[in-house]
């Protein structure tokens, strides 16, 4: 095996893995974290015992989403320097600032609150500890957009300079990093995706939990709470999510053209000016062969390419994958000698897009009738036990989404690690063992199904003791911190 | 090298410290999971005691793996490909550790529970057992080209020498979780963190002087900063013999703390004393990665400085504030008398 794939597809499968399965985490971390510090807010405003006990039950799921984001996260800064050496001697100058600054400045934030909130809740007032919570959600919203400069840096490179001598780019204007376009289209999406995870986790949870309940059971309000305040959060990401999804692709169009036309199944150029209807049709469905890059099948819808790229009824113009291949070799032939494929991952591309963007109107529309099932007057949610089922199930949509937007920004840049100045291929680590990638893989694979396995039943496990369980009393029969009588109490 | 080069080097070897001094007690708590509970009270009060710190412990790694690459992606680079298979291994057990912490509040059963306490036992000796074998290793010449591409095997990574470094500083770490013990939690636990002492001080007093030792034949430390490195050897030989008697015989508590953590912040400062002006040493002292070629560039620098200069106070306040939030000694007993 270690001879018929190379270190680089070991290299780019195993970011790949590591980057989904840490991005599982990401967007439900912070949406978790978003949602419950509003639940807390409302306790401050209400006073109700209810919403206290509503964030720290969901704390919980929180928690143990935040231990395993964390942790991949770990792998994640490594990797560079472990798989990728040549990338990161090459853009080190400009990548690892960005990377070091979040830890800096949001990372600690972020990890020390979350330490002074989840263990100080009958220490300090609660207008004062829900700050702590707030503090960790916009924390962890900063290292998304500090993550994201790098990456967008990646995606649409600024601010930098080469130098020849060092063999380098090298960053000349921290500014244009931070005002990079594709941050500022990039960032507000991927928020809005894990308010939309946030929301949606909670709710589903929620649902699933009201299945199993009686209807006059204690928690049936418990529940019925958590769905209100879950998906008013994703409700607003569900809405945000395809306002600037909707921009981010208008924009891809000059700046990643072969990622838009893949996107949206566009082999030769459609130019509406050229066209009868003066409009042009988009793809519902489209095959592309892989190797000549055709498309082999399509349904099309007349006019809608032209509404959802142009923002018009008819006119437009999108340049198809075959003609951005043949300006591509013409424009990096010369510096990225030997490059005749350009082409993105076409299939993939289209179909991980249609997922996000259906998915989120799924969501957005299960969102609106779960809040008017959900409406005192009626009871329905308690009654319409399939309504139950269907917000249940989208527990798991917002991983499928996410994932499937990450997929189409990253697969999107192929051939390049960095737009247009160094390709995946040079970017990999020279002298790391085909053998110590395919270990590595194989212990990776197995760590994260066991962890994904083991959150998934805890998550389960803490949704059925529901939030009158007890800790187990073997495990924490007192206040670890009670204070003891005597001189001994305090630590000297 | 300019001054801003010199300021990241010594910046890096800071958040280094940092992360030794803090995650270092944080170790051996983990260690104590087996070594040093006899129940699932005693297991508690540990967790209790690292619970609300662990997580911003383990950022001074991100951060100081963060600052590598943003002042010298040349050595991140180097250090972090050639170091391969031991830095996954590290990345491993701290997988495990950090999820194993909130692992086990959930486990339906005590055995459950027990299951990840074991992976947070071993996981804590691996992490610090590693990571110093990979920081003697960067000391002592490593087959490197020119170019900085480390192409070391097993037997340049295992030597008597790095695994005399593994095993001080998880000693070291043990030694400082002990002394953590006795400075937050009461009960039996820390009666038995005494004793435990009295066995382990001496241990690393002996295992100190066989990585100086060592130090002489595997490192050029005794040839070209011969001053520095007596000085610091002696200072860390010190600290433990202080920490030793301040302990054993006058059973105080925060002073033998904060020279067990000063004795694992000695070895990141003799490690780079001895490194200076290098990065990484190479078999050939040709290829050695140096601070003068393999920083990033003076904007970089910059841009750098201005951000932790104004960071790393506001982290140190309220990181320092979060350790008097949680001042209180932990009780590991059921009935306290």
């Amino acid at each position: 095996m270690v001879t018929l794939v190379g270190i680089l597809d070991l290299a780019r499968f195993q970011f790949a893995m590591t980057t989904i399965f840490h991005f599982f985490f990401v967007p439900m971390s912070i949406g978790l974290a978003v949602v419950v510090a509003c639940m807390e807010t409302m306790y401050v405003i209400k006073k109700e015992e209810v919403y206290k006990k509503m964030a720290q039950f969901w704390s919980k799921i929180f928690l143990l989403s935040f231990a395993v984001g964390v942790v991949t996260g770990i792998i994640q800064e490594f990797q560079f320097g472990m798989n990728w050496s040549e990338y990161s001697r090459y853009v080190g100058d400009i990548f690892g600032a960005p990377l070091a600054i979040e830890a800096l400045v949001a990372f600690f934030a972020e990890s020390t609150f979350i330490g002074l909130w989840s263990f100080t809740w009958d220490r300090f007032k609660p207008a004062v500890h829900v700050l702590f919570i707030w503090i960790v959600a916009i924390a962890s919203s900063l290292s998304a957009l500090w993550i994201l400069a790098a990456n967008s840096f990646m995606q649409n490179p600024v601010g930098y300079a080469i130098d020849n001598n060092m063999g380098r780019a090298e960053l000349t204007n921290i500014f244009a990093l931070l005002t990079n376009k594709q941050l500022w289209i990039e960032f507000p999406h991927v928020l809005m995706g894990t308010f939309v995870a946030g929301g949606f986790i909670i709710a589903g949870m929620s649902a699933f939990k009201l299945l199993k309940l009686k209807k006059n059971d204690v928690q049936v309000d418990f529940f019925r709470k958590s769905i209100n305040i879950a998906l008013f959060v994703g409700l607003i990401g569900v809405g945000g999510a395809l306002y600037t999804g909707d921009q981010h692709a208008f924009e891809l169009q000059s700046m990643q053209p072969m990622k838009y036309a893949a996107m949206e199944g566009v082999d030769e150029t459609i130019d509406s000016s050229k066209r009868a209807d003066k409009a042009q049709p988009w793809s519902l469905i489209s095959v592309t062969n892989p190797k000549t890059h055709k498309v082999v099948a399509r349904i099309e819808i007349p006019y809608a390419l032209s509404i959802l790229g142009n923002h018009s009824l008819t006119g437009g113009k999108t340049v198809g994958t075959t003609e951005l291949n043949k300006k591509f070799e013409k424009k990096y032939g010369k510096t990225h000698d030997g490059i005749k494929n350009y082409y993105v991952p076409e299939n993939t591309l289209f179909y991980a897009f249609r997922v996000m963007a259906m998915g989120a109107g799924l969501l957005g529309l299960v969102a609106v009738v779960a809040l008017w099932f959900n409406r005192k007057k009626t009871n329905l949610i308690l009654t319409q036990r399939w309504f139950l089922w269907i917000l249940g199930i989208m527990t798991f949509f917002p991983f499928v989404i996410n994932t499937a937007g990450w997929l189409v920004t990253e697969l999107g840049r192929y051939p390049w690690v960095v737009y247009g100045l160094m390709t995946i291929a040079d970017a990999v680590s020279p002298n790391v063992s085909a053998a110590s990638l395919l270990i590595s893989n194989i212990i990776y694979f197995l760590t994260f199904a066991t962890l994904g396995g083991v959150m998934i039943w805890l998550s389960r496990r803490v949704l059925h003791a529901g939030p009158d369980a007890e800790k187990e009393a073997e495990l924490s029969p007192r206040d670890p911190y009670e204070d003891l009588a005597g001189s001994e109490g305090t630590a000297r | 090298m300019s001054f801003l080069q010199i300021l990241w080097f010594i910046l890096i070897a800071v958040l280094w410290s940092g992360f030794f001094f803090l995650e270092g007690y944080d170790f051996g708590i983990g260690m104590q999971f087996i070594f040093n509970s006899r129940n699932q009270d005693d297991r508690e009060a540990l967790y209790e005691s690292i619970g609300p710190h662990w997580d911003a412990n383990e950022v001074w790694l991100i951060t100081a793996g963060g600052a590598m690459f943003a002042a010298f992606p040349y050595w991140y680079a180097s250090l972090f490909s050639g170091f391969y298979l031991p830095l996954f291994i590290v990345l491993m057990a701290l997988i495990y550790r950090g999820v194993a912490f909130e692992f086990r509040e959930h486990m339906p059963t005590i055995q459950g529970s027990q299951l990840w306490e074991r992976f947070i036992a071993i996981s804590s000796f691996i992490a610090p057992f590693f990571l110093g074998m990979i920081f003697t290793a960067m000391v002592s010449g490593m087959p490197m080209d020119a170019k900085g591409n480390l192409s070391a095997g097993l037997f340049d990574y295992v030597t008597p020498f790095t695994l005399v470094g593994g095993i001080a500083v998880t000693l070291m770490s043990y030694v400082h979780g002990l002394n953590y013990t006795r400075l937050r939690i009461i009960g039996d636990i820390r009666t038995r963190a005494m004793t435990q002492l009295k066995v382990f001080y001496p241990i690393l007093l002996a295992g100190e002087a066989l990585f100086a030792i060592l130090l002489f034949f595997y490192t050029d430390f005794f040839q070209t900063k011969l001053l520095w490195t007596l000085v610091i050897l002696v200072a860390i030989v010190l600290s433990t013999v202080i920490g030793w008697y301040l302990t054993v015989n006058l059973k105080k508590e925060v002073v033998p703390f904060i020279l067990s953590g000063l004795t694992l912040v000695e070895v990141v400062i003799l490690l780079f004393v001895g490194l200076f002006p290098r990065l990484m040493v190479a078999d050939n002292p040709l290829h050695s990665l140096k601070i003068i070629n393999a920083s990033s560039s003076p904007y970089t620098l910059t841009v750098m400085s201005f951000v932790v200069l104004t960071a790393l106070p506001l982290t140190l306040g309220y990181q320092i504030w979060s350790f008097w939030v949680f001042r209180k000694r932990i009780i590991a007993d059921k009935v306290v008398e």
